[in-house]
């Protein structure tokens, strides 16, 4: 099997595998971030930046370093690859860059932002950027736009990844919104208004990767660190049905699907499911959700004895054993 | 659409330019109707004429949108009859660009980017347009004037005075 | 007088129409490489010529052709760049709106060399006269048999059409230009695949700039070893140079590659000297993408030769002291020139024309624009220098197109070569607008008045 080599590890790869690819396959530190991409999506990636690497030698046949950082989204795995990322100062260097570059003109309302507590772009600010900003100019701010009463698209806090036009055009039958203008006024625009009316329409919230696209259906109703994730499923005609329900108290505020630990959507689910069906009884509860990422949802203080009792309620009714699963999500706190 | 439709000379052209691609890539033909469909209907790309281009190539309207607000031909407000553009880049700047964008300015009594209240005129900065030994330079319809002096502004504003609207594809 | 051999018949009454064209020797490499030789002998004879991309890359045409991959079944397509948008470069427009047929004539022996049936020359929607030129001539050359089905009993048969854009300088970029002719936004694609695998409508392309295929016809009538033996080392055969600014004598002159800068300048021949006997300042030498150089950097290289017009000699010295051949662009300034004003004009330029697509272009452009703008209205301060300095870094090198570096280089360079003019701007806004009469009227246009 082919070889690829990142920050010393040496990853066993199948041809065809981009870098990003092999990294994801081992985990850890050395996976690049990433803001564009999303692998459950076709042509996706390149556009933020944020998960440039350095390449030391091309491969076995062609040893050389390439003159400049690649995407490791769009770059292919090859056989004797040597790639740096975590290890390279260069790289950190400009990565906190490009940091810099997706903040300027960012509104930095996050006190405000649905998407707080699950927003790629808090994390990666987080882990890759500065403590101040050099940018003394006004930001940039668009025109509210009204795209429909399910879903709230909130321009200046947009990054242009292009997921949610990819995801209209790949999963709804037929876009109608798209990205607009050129340059730094380009924008994630509805054609001339018109409601984003498609069954499948609401995954382009789950795959925004900052709040530029929230559910409006959840909009001011909770920071989503005071909500409880919970996997359940149901019958649908349109879709798999398995979601996440995101709880507080006995209430069911927010419907989505479930994530991986990239964030990444595991099956697309439709807009009955998602906007619809905000009744416990509507749904076969599965069970606490496990998330695995290093968010504040995890970090939940799930052993304070009010959560613990909803959680358990919640448990008891479902059939699962409880012990097990919030040790689970405790651990991985 | 109704009140939006080509003349049949300008549907000939649209269905000669469309044969110009291989059969099922007319979307390539976007660009060179848009064109036309601004030169004939007033200088501009409302929406109505968007949707009806979306209808002639059977793409879809928001197609047609993101295409024409990426490219800075395109208007999507109305013009005045006669839009002026004055190139701003290097060479133009180096000989004197900004005093014809003052010239022009203060003769119209409108800034850059603005129409004058009878609608004859709209001033507009443009980045270069490749006449660079011939600066400074601006452009009418498809009419490039070269080595600018004032004088020949006033005779350009003279010209087109009567308000006799100027395209640039013909 | 210096070779030509674009320009060698440019200047002839009615030569922008087939008849007089052809009297001068015009369709004569169709004849020879349709009739008498095959597609891999013209590719080879281009390889032997050295000649390199004109529109500014300066990459191996010969060697680009050949990495056309020809899968069974599957067609390929050539396509012209004429969307001719580098501040500074006029050339292709001079050399279509001149003699229009010798680009004609060239796409049609490039497109039997590479196996092509269907051609395409892409030309900047400012260029709407041209347009209609080009279209005129193409419609000569169809009626007189040079285009359409079995050209000179051939056998081989080739469409070409022309196709307009609309106000991009991003679609000079390939592969923008691809999706802009498939009727798309301008966005450069993601590379690879490259076009020579996947172009238009995914199929095998060969994208090349107006100059490039027209010297096509001269390799194939006299030979890739003649053209070779033109110019000077791996620079060979002929440039076309946009000269402007504040020379004597603006224009395109067709010089001989390895032709001594300072020649160049002051020659009657060529730009004839500078304005007002002024005395010489800097040098945008390849259009404003390429990094600015101060008189004593472009007349002589740093170890004192003399600085030539070739790829390799204005590369001499790295971005440290060189700079780059470019499209040829010239752009001369004299010492009544702030550099910093001319540079926020490059700012202004990039930020307008960046798609939109990759963060740090798309953040780092208009941030940059912003700055010198402060600096212009007297608000700069020192650290504003340093910050230029660091946004341009964070942009080179790390976006999907050249058009990142494009906008990083003319910063860097001008920040390197005139630093303490920034500064003494800074200092003193007011005393260094005695530098040039311009400035004074830049508050006006200070607001953009397009976007």
């Amino acid at each position: 099997m082919p070889e690829i080599t990142i920050d010393g590890k040496k990853i066993e790869f199948a041809q065809g595998m981009t870098i990003l690819e092999a990294a994801r396959s081992v985990g850890g530190d050395l996976v690049p971030p990433t803001m564009c991409y999303y692998s459950k999506l076709k042509d996706t990636g390149g556009y933020c930046r944020t998960c440039i690497v350095k390449v030391e030698s091309e491969s076995v046949k062609n040893p050389r370093a390439l003159p400049k950082p690649v995407a490791s989204c769009r770059t292919l795995a090859q056989d004797g690859m040597v790639v740096k990322n975590q290890t390279s100062p260069e790289i950190q260097e400009a990565r906190a860059g490009i940091v810099e570059f997706l903040l300027i003109n960012h509104p930095l309302d996050c006190p405000v932002c649905d998407q707080a507590g699950e927003c790629s772009l808090q994390d990666l600010g987080y882990e890759h950027g500065k403590m101040n900003t050099r940018y003394e100019f006004e930001r940039r701010e668009f025109p509210q736009k009204d795209i429909g009463d399910k879903i709230k698209l909130h321009m200046n806090r947009c990054i242009l990844c292009y997921r949610c036009v990819k995801t209209a055009d790949q999963i709804t039958d037929g876009r109608v919104h798209g990205v607009c203008s050129r340059g730094d006024v380009a924008e994630i625009s509805t054609y001339i208004e018109k409601a984003i009316d498609n069954d499948f329409s609401g995954n382009i919230i789950d795959v925004c990767p900052v709040g530029a696209l929230t559910d409006r259906t959840f909009r001011f109703k909770s920071r989503v660190w005071f909500t409880k994730p919970v996997d359940a499923h149901r019958n649908c005609d349109k879709c798999c049905g398995k979601v996440r329900l995101w709880y507080k108290g006995e209430e069911i505020l927010r419907v989505t699907a479930r994530k991986d630990m990239y964030g990444e959507v595991e099956e697309w689910i439709c807009n009955e499911c998602r906007f619809e069906k905000k009744r416990t009884t509507d749904w076969q509860i599965e069970g606490p959700s496990q998330i695995d990422r290093h968010s504040v949802i995890s970090a939940n203080h799930y052993r304070t004895p009010a959560m613990k009792k909803d959680l358990s309620n919640m448990i008891l009714n479902s059939g699962i054993d409880a012990s097990v699963s919030s040790a689970d999500l405790t651990d991985k706190a | 659409m109704g009140s939006i439709k080509f003349s049949d000379k300008t549907m000939a052209k649209v269905r000669e330019l469309i044969l110009r691609y291989p059969e099922g890539k007319h979307k390539s033909a976007l660009i060179p109707v848009l064109h036309l469909a601004q030169a004939e209907f007033d200088g501009w790309l409302s929406p109505e004429t968007m949707e009806y281009v979306a209808e002639i190539l059977n793409i879809q309207a928001i197609e047609v949108f993101e295409v024409a607000s990426f490219y800075s031909m395109f208007n999507l407000q109305p013009r005045g009859k006669c839009l002026i553009e004055v190139c701003r880049t290097s060479s133009c700047w180096l000989n004197g660009a900004y005093d014809i964008m003052s010239y022009l300015e203060n003769k119209l009594g409108i800034k850059m980017g603005e129409t004058t209240p009878d609608g004859k005129f709209t001033l507009k900065a443009v980045e270069c347009l490749g006449s660079c030994g011939t600066a400074p330079m601006l452009q009418i319809g498809k009419e490039y004037h070269e080595n600018l002096t004032f004088e020949k502004i006033d005779a350009l504003l003279e010209k087109h005075a009567s308000g006799e609207f100027i395209t640039n594809y013909c | 007088m210096a070779k030509k051999i674009l320009f060698e018949h440019i200047d002839k009454p009615g030569i922008r129409h087939l008849e007089a064209y052809r009297q001068h020797g015009g369709y004569k490499a169709v004849e020879k490489a349709l009739q008498a030789m095959s597609p891999a002998e013209v590719v080879s004879e281009v390889i032997t010529s050295g000649l390199r991309g004109r529109g500014g890359a300066g990459f191996q045409t010969g060697t680009k052709w050949n990495f056309l991959a020809k899968p069974e079944g599957v067609p390929r397509y050539l396509v012209c760049n004429a969307d001719e948008s580098e501040p500074g470069t006029f050339k292709d427009r001079y050399l279509m709106e001149k003699i229009p047929h010798m680009l004609i004539e060239g796409m049609i022996v490039s497109s039997f060399a590479l196996g092509v049936n269907t051609a395409y020359i892409y030309i900047r929607g400012e260029y709407f006269y041209l347009y209609n030129i080009m279209e005129e001539a193409i419609a000569e050359a169809y009626k007189a048999g040079w285009l359409g089905q079995n050209i000179c009993n051939s056998g081989y048969n080739l469409e070409l059409h022309m196709h307009i854009g609309a106000g991009a300088y991003i679609c000079g970029e390939e592969t923008a230009l691809l999706e802009s002719l498939e009727g798309k936004r301008g966005n450069p694609r993601i590379k690879p695949p490259f076009p020579a695998v996947a172009g238009l409508y995914g199929c095998p392309t060969v994208v090349n700039n107006v100059e490039t295929i027209a010297a096509v016809p001269y390799i194939v009538n006299f030979g890739g070893e003649h053209y070779a033996s033109i110019g000077i080392g791996k620079s060979t055969g002929t440039k076309l140079i946009s000269a402007s600014g504040h020379i004597k004598k603006p224009g395109v002159y067709e010089i001989e590659l390895g032709l001594p800068v300072e020649e160049f300048i002051y020659s009657d021949e060529y730009c004839g000297g500078i304005r007002n006997d002024n005395e010489l300042k800097a040098v945008v030498a390849g259009g404003s993408s390429v990094p600015i150089l101060p008189k004593d950097l472009i007349l002589k290289t740093a170890d004192g030769h003399p600085r030539l017009m070739s790829y390799e000699s204005m590369a001499d010295g790295g971005f440290t002291t060189g700079t780059m051949l470019g499209s040829g662009g010239f752009i001369v300034m004299d010492h009544t020139t702030s550099i910093v004003t001319n540079l926020h004009t490059f700012a202004r330029f990039y930020h307008h024309e960046s798609c939109g697509q990759c963060s740090p272009c798309r953040e780092g452009t208009g941030w940059m624009e912003k700055i010198l703008h402060k600096i212009l209205d007297g608000h700069g301060t020192l650290s504003d220098i340093d910050l230029l300095w660091d946004i341009q870094a964070g942009i080179e090198g790390k976006t999907i197109c050249a058009l990142g570096d494009a906008a990083a280089w003319p910063v860097a360079s001008a920040i390197r070569h005139f630093r303490a003019e920034f500064e003494s701007y800074i200092k003193d806004p007011a005393a260094s607008r005695t530098f040039s009469h311009y400035d004074e009227k830049y508050k006006v246009h200070n607001v953009d008045a397009q976007s």
